[in-house]
């Protein structure tokens, strides 16, 4: 804004767009991503959380479209424990009781729904397609992380224009 | 793939750093979420961009180190996927449903770690959901071949 912007003002913007400060989230984001490195480093494998879904029904069902994920299904199963396990630790060490979302369960479980489909059809989710493919510099998950973020944008200020919360 | 019998260790500890990191982040937290989708605080923003840069210092530095991964003898690949409309029904379906719950997969898993119980019917909902494209894709689909199994 020519250039002349003051410094108070620059930092009120800071503020109203990270009301919660930003290192939160970039420290979690560098152990995100150090988790990756630990798996890809010593094994070539870029881990990705959805496929999970698939490759854990593989146990109770026949179908093709999960058997194909047999070989990996071990792995996956033990990285989504890891997971679970992680924050566990830090709830333990950093978290005082248990923490409940106030999230209606009907949004959660039809969105649910929604993301166990989209994932899967669109071949990876926010650590496939977010963190491995975009660190990747893949075009697929570049592509397929623009459209996810706008489309959910615009449902999220639906929903909340509808007046539903939390 | 012959596997080191350090491999499933190496992938816990991933995935333990991994939810560590979910957690401190307060991905966990749909509410955090869906204040990024909705302008309120863009915080996600970092979250993805330094995992993605650390990831990507990975995928680009280690295979001009050496040429296989110690513990599988793969060779480092990136992670690429072949565009086609999928990317984009299937991303539209993603954006739908993380926009309506503020709940993504690996967030959610986290979230369970952090006790919070009532993520089991996104959990849920994600494994019917998983369920769902898998009967449909097999429907018309031609005979199932089955994979060999290796492990």
């Amino acid at each position: 804004m020519n250039g002349g912007m003051s410094m108070l003002a620059q930092m009120s913007l800071l503020e109203a767009a990270f009301p919660n400060g930003i290192a939160p989230y970039a420290l979690g984001g560098l152990l995100i991503g150090l988790g990756v490195v630990v798996i890809y480093g010593m094994s070539g494998i870029a881990p990705g959380a959805s496929t999970f879904l698939e490759s854990t029904l593989s146990y109770v069902s026949s179908q093709a479209r999960f058997q194909r994920y047999r070989s990996s299904r071990g792995w996956r199963l033990v990285f989504t424990l890891g997971i679970v396990g992680g924050a566990a630790v830090y709830a333990l060490v950093f978290q005082e009781g248990v923490w409940v979302t106030e999230v209606q369960p009907w949004r959660l479980f039809a969105g649910g729904i929604l993301v166990g489909i989209g994932t899967r059809v669109g071949k990876g989710c926010t650590s496939g397609h977010g963190i491995c493919g975009i660190g990747s510099v893949s075009r697929t998950s570049i592509v397929g992380v623009v459209v996810f973020v706008a489309v959910a944008a615009v449902t999220a200020n639906l929903v909340a224009f509808a007046g539903v919360s939390p | 793939m012959s596997q080191s019998r350090w491999f499933l260790p190496v992938v816990l500890l991933g995935g333990l750093l991994f939810g560590f990191g979910l957690a401190v982040s307060t991905m966990t937290h749909p509410e955090v979420v869906l204040a990024f989708l909705t302008g309120a605080d863009l915080g996600l923003v970092f979250v993805m961009g330094g995992g993605s840069v650390v990831a990507g210092l990975a995928f680009w530095g280690l295979p001009r180190l050496r040429g296989s991964a110690p513990l599988t003898g793969d060779s480092y690949g990136r992670r690429l996927r072949s565009f086609d409309r999928n990317v984009l029904i299937g991303g539209s379906i993603f954006g739908v449903g993380w926009g309506l719950s503020g709940i993504c997969p690996g967030a959610a898993y986290a979230s369970l770690g952090i006790g919070n119980w009532p993520i089991l019917y996104g959990i849920g909902g994600m494994v019917i959901g998983a369920y769902l494209q898998g009967w449909y894709r097999s429907l018309g689909a031609p005979a199932p071949v089955r994979t060999p199994a290796d492990d």
